[in-house]
């Protein structure tokens, strides 16, 4: 593969497909349970130095406690994790070498921004001008040289923020772990900060797992997504595979917006396989569809963007084209979301770029319109 | 209603909420430190009441200026003469910082073991702290004789498993007066301690562990601290009652417990001396008032820190 240019920095990064790869943490069969809740079931993933991974899924999804025992704050229940290769699931929070930022920074209130952020070093009996020096260089790494002597109650939210970064970053862990480390900004500082921490990722070199329920953080400065679903993780990629090549309706549906077509697989033929959606009456074809012989169920997942709308057939009408009727139109600015219905009643959307500046779009309301899209577009799903 | 009528009108409300607790302290409070602080500036004299009045009635305004001129501290350096009431106060200050401290020390663990307790189980272990409340305060420190004298419950129960030979004297000794005080107390240490701790981020300890620190060291730099205002508003609502307890060193102290409250009622019931009890009753409050004021402040610093 030739390395692909992503901004200024060169990516080719992709150690998980590298077995001569040492992982710097390997969960191995780990199951938790609470009672007779199952958190994690059964879970074994490498997660490999330098990486940046993130755990996405809705709350109660495991995520949080998988990042919990990594810390040391929850035993696995089943199963060994191993950091560095060592096996770690019966050493204590306070003997890891794994640092962790709070969702809710738990900052210590009684302590000045700097005592914070030396708190770590302190407790490993570092020499007082080297802790000193330290916590100077933290604060100039997120930029609070300034309020080293104010409490964390006379910061404002998203200084808070960088000083919880400052003082999990301060022992230089191994492995910082960050459970929802944006979630109380607002929507500006948390677009800006996902930047930060993934400039600081690179510049530091470290390993960085963490857990978010907001799938576009997880894209932005993830190498690697997990995406689970009741202990299971569903799906582990990098966030362009989650994107377009989803394993599950699942996966599919969490990241971003898709349309979900069942049907059923008429007939392959190398790299063309003909789907015949049930209820509607047309023929779909996809490129591919692993894992499927003739008369399966699948399931089409076709994201918005890449349905092209217009109020004339296409050229080729025969193959992935359906038409129906405007029911609905999102005006986002950016872009507008057509909600199509089909004949069948089955609702389309459709997301179309606004590049003109007109105010007056030419597809409006019950206006009867043609929905096609390339053969590539669509993924057939079998779960 | 007319805008400015309704502003008035919430202008009045507010300022009626606000007089209710001046009423109350003017009414209970002020009122009956002035009949004290009158009383303890007159002379004893064989009467009903038993003391000559300093300020009359009908003496009119005039009269009273001229009586300023001539107040007499006899009584106030009185106190000071006497070894009997400094002593009496010095015992008081220094069993109420003995009781306050240990009742800290049995409170502390309670309260953290509450606040650590399942959320489930919470509600109930407060209501067991409140529930001594239900008896009467009088008839537990009764109970307390029952226990503690010479054939009651602990000697018997420390004789029968063969701890002593003889049975201990601890009823009638400032022992009991200890026991009485931390018994009785405790709730008011427990419950401030219990609402602090309760509040407390479980994530601040585990952050603490996170960054290397022992579970015991992570007690003593985060914990602790961040629960000195649960600490100290449980230490003055045990140390300023405690100043002036009377029933306790009453009931279960011996003739060597010297308490204020004591040497008050003394004074008061048995010698039947008026000027000089309210004397005595006066420099407690002026003693007291110094921690009170201390506490106030402390809230006040806490509360402008809170915003």
């Amino acid at each position: 593969m030739a390395p692909t240019t992503l901004g200024p920095i060169q990516r080719k990064f992709a150690p998980w497909d590298d077995p001569s790869e040492v992982p710097l943490v390997r969960f191995e069969n780990v199951t938790k349970r609470f009672g007779d809740f199952v958190a994690v079931d059964n879970l074994s993933i490498d997660i490999y130095p330098r990486e940046f991974f993130a755990l996405l899924g809705p709350s109660g999804c495991g995520k949080t406690t998988l990042l919990r025992m990594l810390a040391g704050f929850e035993q696995p229940t089943e199963g060994r994790i191993l950091l560095d290769g060592q096996d770690v699931s019966k050493v204590p929070p306070y003997r890891r070498p794994v640092n962790m930022m709070f969702q809710s920074y738990a900052l210590f209130p009684h302590m000045t921004v700097e005592a914070n952020i030396a708190f770590g070093l302190k407790q490993d009996r570092v020499p007082k001008p080297e802790i000193e020096a330290r916590v100077a260089e933290m604060l100039k790494l997120v930029r609070l040289e300034q309020f080293g002597k104010r409490k964390p109650h006379q910061l404002s939210g998203g200084q808070r923020q960088r000083v919880a970064l400052a003082r999990s970053l301060a022992k230089k862990p191994k492995l910082l772990l960050l459970d929802e480390p944006l979630a109380a900004l607002d929507k500006k500082l948390r677009e800006a900060t996902q930047f930060e921490l993934t400039d600081l990722q690179q510049e530091l070199g470290l390993t960085f797992l963490i857990v978010t329920h907001d799938q576009e953080e997880a894209m932005t400065v993830a190498d690697r997504i997990a995406v689970m679903d009741h202990g299971v993780m569903v799906q582990v990629a990098t966030p362009a595979e989650i994107y377009e090549q989803p394993n599950s309706r699942y996966v599919a549906d969490f990241i971003g917006d898709v349309n979900l077509i069942e049907g059923r697989v008429a007939a392959i033929d190398g790299a063309r396989v003909e789907i015949a959606p049930s209820g509607i009456d047309a023929r779909f074809e996809v490129a591919e569809a692993p894992d499927t012989a003739v008369d399966d169920t699948v399931w089409l997942a076709l994201r918005p963007e890449k349905i092209a709308v217009s109020m004339e057939p296409p050229d080729d009408a025969s193959v992935n084209c359906v038409s129906g009727e405007v029911w609905d139109i999102a005006y986002l600015g950016d872009l507008s979301i057509y909600h199509v219905r089909l004949a069948s009643g089955i609702t389309v959307k459709s997301a179309q770029t606004n590049v003109t500046r007109l105010i007056e779009r030419p597809i409006t309301w019950e206006d009867k319109v043609y929905l096609s899209w390339t053969r590539d577009a669509g993924v057939a799903l079998i779960r | 209603m007319m805008p400015d009528e309704h502003a008035k009108r919430t202008a009045w409300g507010r300022r009626l909420v606000v007089a209710i607790p001046y009423i109350w302290l003017l009414v209970f409070f002020l009122a009956p430190f002035a009949i004290v602080f009158k009383i303890s500036f007159s002379e004893v004299q064989i009467a009903m009441p038993p003391y000559a009045p300093v300020f009359g009635w009908e003496e009119g305004f005039a009269g009273w200026l001229d009586k300023f001129s001539e107040l007499s501290f006899d009584n106030y350096l009185w106190l000071g003469q006497d070894a009997l009431y400094i002593n009496s106060y010095l015992s008081s200050l220094r069993i109420a910082a003995v009781s306050t401290f240990l009742v800290l020390l049995i409170g502390y663990p309670i309260a953290y073991g509450m606040a650590r307790a399942p959320t489930q189980w919470r509600p109930a272990l407060v209501m067991l702290v409140i529930l001594p409340f239900w008896t009467s305060f009088l008839i537990r420190v009764y109970a307390w004789i029952g226990i503690l004298k010479k054939e009651g419950l602990l000697n018997q129960a420390l004789v029968g498993i063969g701890l002593i030979d003889e049975p201990l004297t601890i009823l009638n000794t400032n022992i009991a007066v200890y026991i009485g005080i931390v018994y009785s107390y405790l709730p008011f240490m427990v419950l401030p301690l219990y609402a602090n701790l309760e509040k407390l981020d479980r994530a601040l300890i585990e952050a603490a562990l996170d960054l290397g620190c022992h579970p015991i060291k992570a007690f003593w730099t985060i914990t602790f601290p961040l629960s000195l205002p649960g600490v100290l508003a449980g230490s003055f609502l045990v140390f300023i009652p405690a100043v002036g307890e009377f029933v306790i060193p009453d009931l279960l102290g011996g003739s060597e417990t010297l308490m204020i409250g004591k040497t008050l009622w003394s004074e008061f019931f048995s010698n039947r001396d008026w000027p000089v009890s309210s004397a005595v009753a006066v420099l407690l409050l002026l003693i007291l008032v110094i921690p009170i004021v201390l506490f106030q402040h402390f809230q006040q610093k806490q509360a402008e820190k809170g915003q």
